[in-house]
């Protein structure tokens, strides 16, 4: 009850410094119609950014360790969310700056007129792609390598019980946490890929099919898509996966999960690509086009496709966040990627008790975060680029 | 009214359809598993005899069609059959009277306590997004509605166990504000029942608010353009007032279905919140039965998460026709 008084207090205490403030204003600037026209609840907003800015400025030069010399674990993972948050800015701004001098012409019109957050996600995407093929040869340790020396802790520091070798330490059964993270972007990243190409090509073929056909072909289709969609996919892939346990194990199952996962997704693409085709096959040119004799399959993918790209490719993006999301989470109730194929999911899942050493032990506790982090950012930075490709197509400025 | 009726009828109507035919997709699934009951709770060494006999208890020997409508009629009865991990030999071949467990038993507490959490966060999300909202459509292109964007596309974008993990280690952890483990028993009095209710609430919160959010701000600046809200503006009314009262009621039916929409998804989004926070409730109930293979109860699960897709995505649909006046006052 009083964290709710305290609240309150703050809300009284910033309105009144809004009004303050734009009184003042009022008063130094002679009735600018800035101040002048400014609601209070603009000027609450304002005082508010202040105060939570000088909050973080002093909190950030707050000492790291208490006098007894234990660490004071708010300020470290506040100053490292900075760091981070700094070093992505940095690193993105960069990146743009890059690609408007380097490149071809279009790709140097295309970064000049980019938001720092698409070119943030771009380069995010492209380190994500990186790590998942050279993953074997960046590792320092192989994936499956089990060591002798289990839970070791992160920072290599071997007066604190780290390890040199190991820079993020050991899992409960001695395996390198930095290798398995490598190779999770490539069996994590690279399965939820497959995931979305599989699902795009089942719904993307019959939905074209289905809007040229038309008749009962599409109304069977249609219909049978309804009924999929009518239950939660989450759900009905763990029913699916319950079935599918019963006949494959491990490295099996992980196909399994595939397949379904593919199929349950194929009926969201089945949809938008049935939505796109039909208005595409009342074109003049596809009616030309079949007056030629053409064939089903050119009408499809060489008639068709190319002039449904710019809609699917955004939703591609979006779907690939779906699926990749769905398998981690998967993954993270002990149903997806199967050992012994490093995931983050499982790692998120088998490392989560380490946040409960986060007062003293900050680095330990951020290891699980950093695999569930790593889910978080790759899905981000797709969202950004879509976010930014839909706004470049729809001209949207609003 | 008679043409609202009419198409709220033929909706419901759909619905029902629909979860039948959900049912029988369920049913089929389930039915593909290698083996049955009697030779689950019997095991390997199991006598020929001693399957066939339980079998014939069970009517597992009947045909599938004539099982599936079996089901059906258990289930609207609220008898959902028994579960496989409380079932033992010799609980069937005794007296009825024993100590079955049904699924029923099994789900009938932990499905209060889904719907507590549900309830919970609906109660906190909800006005929290639609202000949060209209204060980004009204602020629009201001850095208050950059960061709100930001951090609502990070939010839909992170993991759910992501999200918990970060709530568990600012306010259990570093923090210790709230528990990170909602152990719900029951005779638990309200407050205390909240309060370890609240971090996983909080957890879903962010998880469904992002979309709310966005869809208000988007329903409410797709109408800022149309000549009414321009009138409105040139009569000199204060621009909350303008959004409010002119543009929020019109509004309203995609904010709805939205607001609709994202409490079916929470269903989703309920099973790896509550594995996290080891909440007892009906996701946790079906992923341990998904691990055990425990059939009848993971086939009742999936029947009722369905169930409340299906009814919630009606509801929106019912509720948007309903709130569109056209519909309802025809010429």
């Amino acid at each position: 009850m009083s964290t709710f008084l305290w609240v309150l207090l703050a809300v009284i205490v910033l309105l009144a410094g809004g009004w303050v403030m734009r009184f003042a204003g009022q008063k130094a600037t002679g009735n600018k119609p800035v101040f002048r026209d400014m609601p209070l609840a603009v000027a609450f907003g304002y005082v508010l950014g202040a105060a939570l800015l000088v909050f973080g400025a002093w909190y950030y030069f707050q000492p790291v360790e208490s006098e007894q010399g234990t660490p004071i674990a708010g300020v470290i993972f506040f100053r490292w969310g900075l760091h981070l948050f700094a070093v992505f800015a940095v690193a993105a701004w960069l990146f743009r700056l890059a690609g408007r001098t380097i490149g071809t012409d279009a790709t140097r019109k295309l970064f000049r007129k980019m938001p720092l957050t698409a070119s943030f996600g771009l380069l995010i995407i492209l380190i994500y792609a990186i790590l998942a093929i050279f993953a074997p040869l960046l590792a320092p340790h192989g994936q499956e390598q089990v060591f002798a020396q289990a839970n070791i802790v992160p920072g290599g520091n071997p007066a604190l019980g780290g390890n040199p070798d190991f820079p993020l330490g050991t899992d409960q059964i001695g395996r390198d946490i930095l290798s398995r993270l490598i190779y999770g972007a490539q069996n994590t990243v690279g399965i939820a890929f497959a995931t979305t190409v599989l699902a795009f090509f089942l719904g993307g073929s019959l939905g074209f099919l289905a809007a040229t056909l038309r008749g009962w072909m599409d109304q069977i289709l249609s219909r049978a898509v309804d009924v999929l969609m009518a239950i939660p996919s989450l759900i009905f892939s763990l029913l699916l996966i319950t079935v599918a346990s019963a006949w494959v194990s491990g490295f099996g199952l992980t196909v399994a999960m595939v397949v379904i996962i593919a199929v349950i997704d194929s009926t969201r693409v089945f949809r938008l690509s049935r939505a796109v085709g039909m208005n595409i096959v009342v074109m003049d040119y596809i009616e030309a086009a079949k007056l030629r004799g053409e064939g089903m399959r050119y009408l499809i993918f060489r008639e068709i496709l190319p002039n449904a790209m710019a809609p699917l490719l955004a939703e591609f993006g979006l779907r690939f966040c779906f699926v990749f999301l769905t398998i981690s989470a998967l993954s993270f109730l002990g149903l997806g990627i199967q050992p012994p194929l490093a995931d983050w999911g499982t790692m998120v899942k088998d490392l989560s008790a380490l946040i409960n050493y986060a007062s003293f032990a900050p680095l330990a506790a951020s290891v699980p975060l950093l695999a569930a982090g790593a889910i978080a950012l790759l899905t981000v930075a797709v969202n950004f680029v879509v976010d930014w490709m839909l706004n470049r197509s729809s001209g949207l400025k609003d | 009214m008679n043409a609202v009726l009419k198409i709220v009828l033929q909706r419901l109507a759909l619905g029902l359809l629909t979860l039948l035919i959900v049912s029988i997709v369920i049913f089929t699934a389930v039915n593909m598993l290698p083996g049955d009951f009697a030779e689950a709770i019997l095991g390997q060494g199991a006598t020929p005899e001693a399957v066939e006999a339980i079998r014939r208890d069970l009517g597992l020997n009947q045909h599938p069609v004539v099982r599936y409508f079996q089901w059906l009629a258990g289930t609207l009865q609220g008898d959902l059959g028994n579960s496989f991990a409380q079932a033992n030999f010799a609980s069937f071949v005794g007296d009825s009277s024993g100590v079955r467990t049904t699924v029923a038993q099994q789900i009938a507490p932990r499905f209060a306590n889904t719907m507590f959490l549900a309830g919970v966060t609906a109660a906190i999300a909800v006005p929290f997004a639609v202000t949060l909202g209209i204060l980004a459509a009204l602020y629009r292109n201001s850095v208050f509605d950059r960061v709100a964007n930001v951090s609502t596309l990070t939010s839909i974008s992170s993991p759910e166990f992501f999200l918990a993990y970060i709530l568990i280690l600012f306010l259990a952890v570093l923090n210790p504000i709230l528990p990170s483990l909602s152990n719900i028993y029951e005779g638990m009095d309200f407050s205390e029942r909240l309060q370890k209710t609240l971090l996983p609430a909080l957890t879903l919160t962010l998880v469904v608010t992002a979309h709310m959010m966005r869809m208000t701000r988007a329903a409410i600046i797709n109408l800022l353009a149309s000549p009414y809200i321009e009138m409105a503006r040139l009569k000199g009314i204060k621009p909350m007032r303008v959004i409010v009262r002119h543009a929020l009621p019109n509004a309203l039916a995609p904010i709805i279905n939205v607001i609709a929409l994202n409490l079916a998804y929470l269903i989703t989004g309920v099973v790896v919140v509550e594995v996290v926070f080891v909440y007892p409730g009906i996701g946790q109930l079906f992923v341990d039965s998904v691990k055990i293979r425990d059939i009848p109860v993971v086939q009742a699960c999936c029947l009722i998460f369905a169930a409340a897709y299906i009814l919630l995505n009606l509801t929106a649909d019912i509720l948007s026709i309903a709130s569109n006046p056209r519909l309802r006052n025809p010429k």
